[in-house]
């Protein structure tokens, strides 16, 4: 089954906070962790934990620029996690595809029935 | 119901209680969902599905005909489903006249499988949100921003 695939990154995005780290990240690009901090309303510890969830998660990495550290994410993880995503959706879909086919046949099935008894 | 969850509906040409029949019967539901089920639609039932030579427990959580069928799966063999350790798969019917109804499906629980039980119930307490759109968001950002 699917559901397991991945439980590191469902788990890593699940998160509202960290989602919110995500999105700063993916628009601002190569920042620190102060600056972050900056910008949310949760603490400075707080964020380097996210950092270390998304980190460990194969979304965000970091690299050294002189004495600061700073973060990015990794777009391949990102596209990978929305495509895994859809996908269980997808699958959603087709069972609810299959669900209509049934249920319209065996409708139809039901009126010709009452046709030929009534 | 908290947290990352595949929302999905479809609206289907045939009265309420028709759709549930198919829903809920079990030669239909081998149908349509696994290739072997051995399940019997009662709260509280367990039972297991087959997927290839893949399978797994299930356990029936709400049967209320012809609105609303709930089930947990995707937890370890031997446990019992909880919030946390499965995913919850609820159906909800909607009569759209005589000959109609819609069907949605949400399943919920992907992203609190690998957590902690103390960030689960800091979670539970947290908003809701799409996390399909989310992640189409994001995706959608993030290459906007590496073209440009």
């Amino acid at each position: 089954m699917t559901a397991q695939t991945d439980d590191a990154l469902w788990s890593a995005i699940g998160d509202p906070s960290r989602r919110q780290v995500l999105d700063l990240l993916v628009s601002n690009g190569d920042v620190s962790a102060s600056w972050l901090a900056g910008r949310v309303a949760f603490s400075r510890q707080a964020v380097s934990k996210h950092l270390v969830v998304l980190e460990r998660a194969g979304l965000v990495s970091r690299r050294k620029q002189g004495r600061e550290v700073l973060y990015q994410v990794e777009a391949d993880r990102l596209d990978q996690a929305a495509r895994a995503m859809a996908e269980l959706a997808a699958q959603w879909d087709r069972r609810l595809a299959t669900i209509k086919r049934l249920a319209e046949t065996a409708h139809a099935e039901n009126k010709r029935r009452n046709r030929r008894d009534g | 119901m908290p947290g990352l969850t595949i929302d999905r509906e479809i609206l289907i040409e045939a009265p309420v209680e028709v759709v549930w029949r198919t829903l809920t019967e079990p030669d239909q539901l081998s149908q349509w969902f696994a290739d072997r089920v051995d399940l019997v639609v009662e709260p509280g039932a367990h039972g297991y599905m087959e997927f290839g030579d893949q399978g797994g427990p299930v356990v029936v959580e709400i049967v209320d005909p012809p609105a609303r069928f709930s089930f947990r799966w995707n937890h370890p063999l031997g446990e019992e489903p909880v919030a946390g350790n499965s995913m919850l798969v609820e159906f909800t019917l909607t009569p759209e006249g005589d000959e109609r109804t819609r069907l949605r499906v949400v399943e919920s629980g992907h992203e609190l499988l690998a957590w902690p039980d103390e960030e689960k119930e800091r979670y539970a307490g947290e908003h809701r949100d799409g996390w399909g759109e989310y992640l189409d968001r994001l995706a959608t950002l993030l290459a906007k921003r590496q073209s440009g």
